[in-house]
């Protein structure tokens, strides 16, 4: 049993912003993720039988495609999914050891590897499977929320963002503090009506979901024909008869 | 208190995190090769390994993004598919056994064959190469050896829509064009794979959407782009010429068409002479200069090259002979406006209902004519006359294989052209623009070297291999009026097959048909697996052995390739390759460069780690055996080599043409000249000091209109990207294809045999036409009912990613992909598996049930499927135990006719035809289900291959430095 740090009014609550709208489902936030942390605060991120029959490693993000509706109005949803950063996260409530925590100062959900048994206790209480077991050291890994960028002097103040936040292609996924009501992703959260995965299970992500747009039909009326036209081919070439081109 | 408070600590450890650790010790930047997007990167080294790869932000490409593939780079150069030193094949083709050689015997064997052959029949070369990015080099190499048969991977990806652009617009899709993606207010996509041109395509899309401007995506099959598309249409396959041909009747039939730039811009004006039964049937009326004519209002005829004359579009003009010329534009109306092309009449063809054939044209012709954009920018037109503002209409429309890979795939793309011409929308604000060094003469330059004439041993073509013929006389035919080249490019067989034919090589080489080659030499070119049609018989074709003789049918192979590839074990000599981390490239604008329509731009790679084993870079490799050949662009007068720095050296020094070189920045000795220049010391060094790539932005004034605008013509002269400042006329009508057509019809001096004359005469329509594709009109289609497609996923490109650890967890096993109303009908479930037939042969594939794809198509991911053994993967890995590839049914040749084999392409271009496969399902019993049918045999490794690792824990430098508890 692992408690959780005191809420604090203002609290900072550092998360991301994924627009389903515009995700394509190039996988760029999954590799480009997959590449900074296999050498970063908790790497490696072990690759089992790499080259072999099933093949599983550790990643931190991962995107689902489905499909949803039927008609016109059906869609192909591309889903990516890494920790959401929870403000009542059971993964860590649930931890016997303390390894799994919720730092105070910006809401980051990490694990203490030097204290984490690999019990797994975690990854059965996250209900979104973002969980990430490293059978090789034994222990727990996951979203860092790429804390050695975020806060990282050795960066450029623009590169100072998660990896996949950076690399997006199409710009889908943002990086802020949502527990400030004025700050872009807050701001961007309200003016897309974004909302929570699965809410009803009260863990209360800070991570938001931006929904897909219903898809816009056209609208135009048919192009309407010239009104002297009878409707044949020749007579309707005769409108350019008197057609005056000038190169 | 105090006690809980412990309590606290206790459950609430503080971990200590070093959130500054050190990232890198060095930063180099290079050029992206995990596709042909071409990225901008910045790969930062921490204690000599990768640390991670990033896109540079200031890249024109990229913008500083990057995509799945590209991230996963540092995979690639873990790969234990790595080939690490030269090898001699020792078993048989296929088996897998090698020796392994050092380099020296490698190039002595080389030299020794080719050697043999240049001094006694150079076509017996024939050189091949795949996606080598890198074809300005290897088709002057070709052209120095001598021989015709050259051809890199565009004949099976592309040529229809580059050969349909060039000889429409003097530009294409894709490489040579794009939307004007800041401004177009409806995009149009057709058939694009979730590739081509990637991250520009993605950032774009991004860019349409928070403007709200519309994106309609064209494509069976509705994934990747089609996914975030405003409205998607699920086109039937092959259908899409038909469908834009629609959209130009109805266009046509409420005069929504801009008049008045098809005046100034296009050949809507032209004569064409009529006289059925003449030679010159067909062609442009011309006066004693060899220009067009114009029909002016008084009946007289003028100069369709000069300025400010007035003429008409309609009309009956009468030549100096007494005989009868009309308008394009007149030709034009009449084909277009006929009923034949309502979208009553096309609907069920296309699979697509009427009354949403009709709303596109509607929302075509309401953006482009109510929406229409004014730039307050002046500019002059190229007969110098000022105007105060650029006017455009913006509709944009983008197009890539699901409109190439068909047999009707130019006259598809000529359509769309055709579309986008009669809406005023080529290189105008929110339209279509040309991506520089682009436009180019329409029709274009220059012809294709390698005739009879031209090969003789010991001497180099006049010219480079591939080109453009303008008529029957620019072919490369025999005495005999037969093919010249191995893979019959530029023959009846396909007469503007203006990228060759690689698809047809092997094939040839097999039957000797037109005749044997000595040497077949490939770079980078899988065309044993995932890059050949046929390919159990293409693997059978490289194994076979002349009775008579015991030797292979094609003698030798040469192959070189960075990584242990499908096709390394069927070469006799393997010479291997770095990856694309470890040597130098550039990307010409001699050959496919990264320029923008905002002006030229090129890039370069340079080594950002150093080879850990004993390859080298193809480059270099075939730099020195042209000198050691002595083949004149390689040597010195004095017959020293001429590059002896390699492909770096030869990037800085080679001059196509005075003042021209591979790379166009910083030319100059001093390094201040752009696109023309003597050759430049410090030009590398120049490049890498800006990021590895050198752009050239234009000025406002000439950012549109560019194949009329006098600034921008006259600026293109300068730099070397063109050679006169004359408009580029858009050709709606393509008096070249007339020329071929008259052939067809029995008139000229050089004329197609029997078998072919129906066929050319066909085809060979100056204006654009829609025909069922070949296959889908000769095979029975109630026996083979749906149509099987491939498409290319985003986090993979090609075979060589299943060997990256990373890429092959996303996707490790291909399924195929049924429409789920179709499947249930079938009585298919979820996961079922089917024998998979067409007309070629039969695959054993597992299923998937989708409701996004078109009901008569199946489809699957492309180059997923693997040949046992190949690439360094476990023998019992789910890319060869699940994966399958399409390419196992689809033939290269078409049923015969006429009793002659004729490729299965398209007849204008030879463009591969691999997206008109029909095939039928049938549900394989549960015994049969688990493994996916041919199971092409594992082959042995070369023993220098590094074993794969049980468990990958990549980490770049010491572990764990910065991290304290």
């Amino acid at each position: 049993m692992t408690s959780l740090p005191e809420p604090q009014l203002g609290q900072k609550k550092l998360g991301l912003v994924i627009d389903l709208d515009i995700c394509v489902g190039c996988h760029a936030c999954a590799t480009a993720c997959k590449e900074w942390n296999a050498s970063g605060h908790m790497g490696p991120l072990p690759d089992f039988s790499p080259y072999g029959d099933s093949a599983w490693g550790v990643w931190f993000n991962r995107i689902h495609s489905f499909e949803e509706g039927n008609g016109e109005g059906a869609r192909t949803i591309h889903f990516p999914k890494s920790c959401l950063h929870c403000e009542e996260p059971a993964c860590v409530t649930v931890c016997p050891t303390g390894a799994s925590y919720k730092r105070a100062e910006d809401g980051i959900v990490l694990v203490n590897e030097a204290i984490c048994i690999g019990c797994k206790l975690c990854s059965w209480a996250c209900p979104y499977g973002a969980r990430e077991f490293d059978a090789d050291e034994g222990v727990m890994k996951k979203c860092t929320l790429c804390i050695d960028r975020i806060y990282n002097e050795h960066l450029p103040p623009e590169d100072r963002q998660p990896a996949c936040v950076m690399v997006c292609p199409v710009n889908a996924r943002h990086f802020g503090d949502l527990g400030d009501p004025h700050s872009d992703v807050s701001e961007l959260v309200a003016r897309r009506v974004g909302g929570d995965l699965m809410p009803e299970l009260g863990y209360k992500p800070v991570n938001k979901y931006l929904p897909p747009r219903t898809a816009r039909m056209a609208t135009a009326a048919p192009v309407v024909p010239a009104p002297t036209d009878d409707g044949s081919a020749g007579d309707r070439m005769l409108r350019w008869v008197d057609r005056l081109l000038s190169r | 208190m105090i006690f809980l408070d412990h309590l606290r600590d206790y459950f609430s450890p503080r971990e200590v995190v070093n959130t500054s650790p050190r990232v890198s010790d060095q930063v180099k930047c290079t050029t992206c090769y995990m596709c042909a997007c071409r990225c901008g990167i910045k790969v930062h080294l921490r204690d000599g390994a990768i640390r991670y790869i990033e896109g540079n932000r200031d890249h024109p490409v990229n913008r500083g993004v990057i995509c799945g593939k590209g991230a996963a780079g540092i995979m690639q150069q873990a790969s234990p598919a790595k080939l690490t030193k030269p090898l001699r094949r020792v078993g048989e083709r296929g088996s897998g056994e090698f020796r392994e050689i050092e380099w020296d015997e490698a190039l002595a064997t080389a030299i020794d064959w080719l050697a043999a052959i240049r001094a006694t029949d150079p076509k017996k070369l024939a050189f091949f190469t795949g996606r080598a990015q890198s074809q300005s080099l290897t088709g002057y190499w070709a052209a120095q050896f001598g021989t015709p048969n050259f051809a890199a991977h565009g004949g099976f990806c592309s040529v229809n829509m580059a050969a349909a652009g060039m000889y429409t617009l003097g530009g294409s899709f894709w490489e040579f064009g794009e939307p004007d993606w800041a401004r177009t207010r409806l995009l149009v996509m057709f058939g694009v794979a979730e590739d081509h041109d990637s991250n520009p395509i993605k950032i774009a899309l991004s860019g349409l959407r928070r403007r709200g401007a519309k994106f309609v995506s064209v494509n069976p099959v509705r994934t990747g782009y089609s996914a975030i598309a405003d409205e998607w249409i699920g086109i039937r396959p092959g259908t899409d010429g038909l469908f834009v041909l629609s959209l130009v009747h109805e266009l046509l039939k409420a005069d929504r068409i801009d008049i008045d730039y098809l005046g100034r811009y296009t050949n809507a004006g032209w004569l064409v002479i009529q006289a059925p039964g003449a030679a010159d049937h067909g062609l442009f009326a011309r006066n004693e200069n060899g220009e067009p004519l114009l029909l002016e209002p008084s009946g007289s005829l003028a100069s369709g090259v000069a300025p400010g004359i007035s003429f008409r579009l309609i009309g009956d003009a009468v030549l100096p002979d007494g005989r009868r010329a009309v308008p394009v534009f007149q030709l034009v109306a009449e084909r277009y406006l006929d009923p034949s092309y309502a979208p009553e009449r096309v609907a069920e063809t296309c699979g697509i209902p009427a009354v949403t054939i009709r709303r596109v044209a509607a929302e075509m012709a309401r953006t482009a004519f109510e929406d229409e954009i004014e730039l307050a920018v002046p500019w002059t037109d190229w007969a110098g006359r000022r105007h105060q503002t650029m006017r455009g209409r913006p509709v944009s429309l983008h197009a890539m294989r699901g409109i190439s890979a068909h047999s009707n795939g130019f006259q598809t793309c000529r359509a769309l052209h055709l579309l986008q011409i009669l809406l005023g929308t080529i290189d105008v604000p929110g339209g279509w623009r040309y991506k520089s060094p682009h436009p180019k003469p329409a029709p274009p330059g220059p012809k294709p070297a390698g005739r009879p004439e031209h090969v003789a041993p010991g001497k180099p073509l006049p010219g480079i291999p591939l080109g453009y013929p303008l008529s029957p006389e620019d072919l490369i035919l025999d005495t005999e009026g037969e093919p010249f080249r191995i893979d019959k490019a530029f023959s009846w067989d396909a007469p503007i097959a203006a990228h060759g034919m690689m698809h047809m090589v092997i094939q040839n080489a097999w039957k000797a048909d037109p005749y044997p080659v000595d040497t077949l030499f490939m770079y980078m070119a899988n065309m044993a697996w995932n890059s050949a049609m046929n390919t159990a018989e293409t693997m059978r074709m490289l194994r076979d052995k002349d009775p008579a003789t015991g030797e292979y049918r094609i003698p030798r192979i040469i192959y070189s390739d960075a990584y242990y590839s499908e096709t390394v074990a069927y070469a006799d000599l393997v010479l291997p390759d770095t990856t694309y981390l470890e040597r130098w490239d550039c990307i010409s604008l001699l050959d496919r460069p990264i320029g923008s329509p905002d002006g030229p731009a090129d890039s370069i790679r340079q080594p950002v780690v150093t080879p850990d084993r004993d390859v080298r870079p193809f480059q270099d490799v075939l730099i020195e055996i042209g000198a050691r050949l002595d083949l004149p662009g390689f040597v010195t007068p004095e017959g020293e080599p001429r590059y002896p720095g390699g492909y770096a050296d030869y990037i800085v020094n080679h001059e196509r043409r005075p003042g021209v070189g591979p790379l166009a920045g910083w030319r100059g000795a001093d390094g201040e000249n752009a696109g023309r220049g003597a050759p430049n010391p410090h030009q590398l060094e120049r490049y890498i000091a800006n990021g590895c790539f050198w752009k050239h932005e234009l000025p406002e004034e000439q950012l549109y209109f560019k194949h009329a605008n006098k600034a921008y013509l006259e600026t293109a002269v300068r730099m070397g990207l063109i050679d006169n400042p004359a408009p580029i006329v858009l050709q709606l009508y393509v008096e070249p294809l007339q020329c071929f057509r008259l052939a067809g019809q029995g008139y000229g001096s050089v004329l197609p045999p029997s078998t072919h004359r129906e066929r050319i005469a066909t085809y060979f329509d100056p204006l654009p036409f829609w025909y069922m594709p070949f296959e889908e009109a000769r095979i029975d289609r109630t026996d083979f009912p749906l149509h099987a497609l491939t498409q290319r996923p985003m986090q993979m490109y090609h075979s060589w990613h299943s060997q990256n650890a990373w890429l092959r967890q996303i996707l490790g096993s291909n399924r195929l992909f049924v429409n789920r109303a179709v499947g249930r009908a079938m009585g298919l479930n979820e996961e079922d598996w089917v024998w998979l037939s067409s007309h070629r042969g039969r695959i054993r594939v597992p299923t998937k049930l989708m409701d996004g794809v078109n009901p008569d198509t199946v489809w699957t991911w492309n180059a997923i499927g693997k040949h046992a053994g190949a690439w360094n993967l476990d023998p019992d890995a789910p890319e060869f135990r699940k994966g399958f590839l399409l390419n196992h049914l689809i033939s290269e040749l078409l049923p015969p006719d006429r009793g002659y084999d004729f490729a299965n392409a398209d007849p204008i271009t030879g463009q591969a035809a691999w997206y008109d496969l029909r095939v039928r399902i049938d549900r394989a019993t549960p015994a049969e289900a688990d493994i996916a049918l041919p199971l092409p045999k594992t082959p042995a490794h070369p023993a220098s291959l590094r074993p794969p690792p049980a468990i990958l824990r990549y980490f770049a430098g010491a572990r764990h430095e910065g991290s304290a508890q």
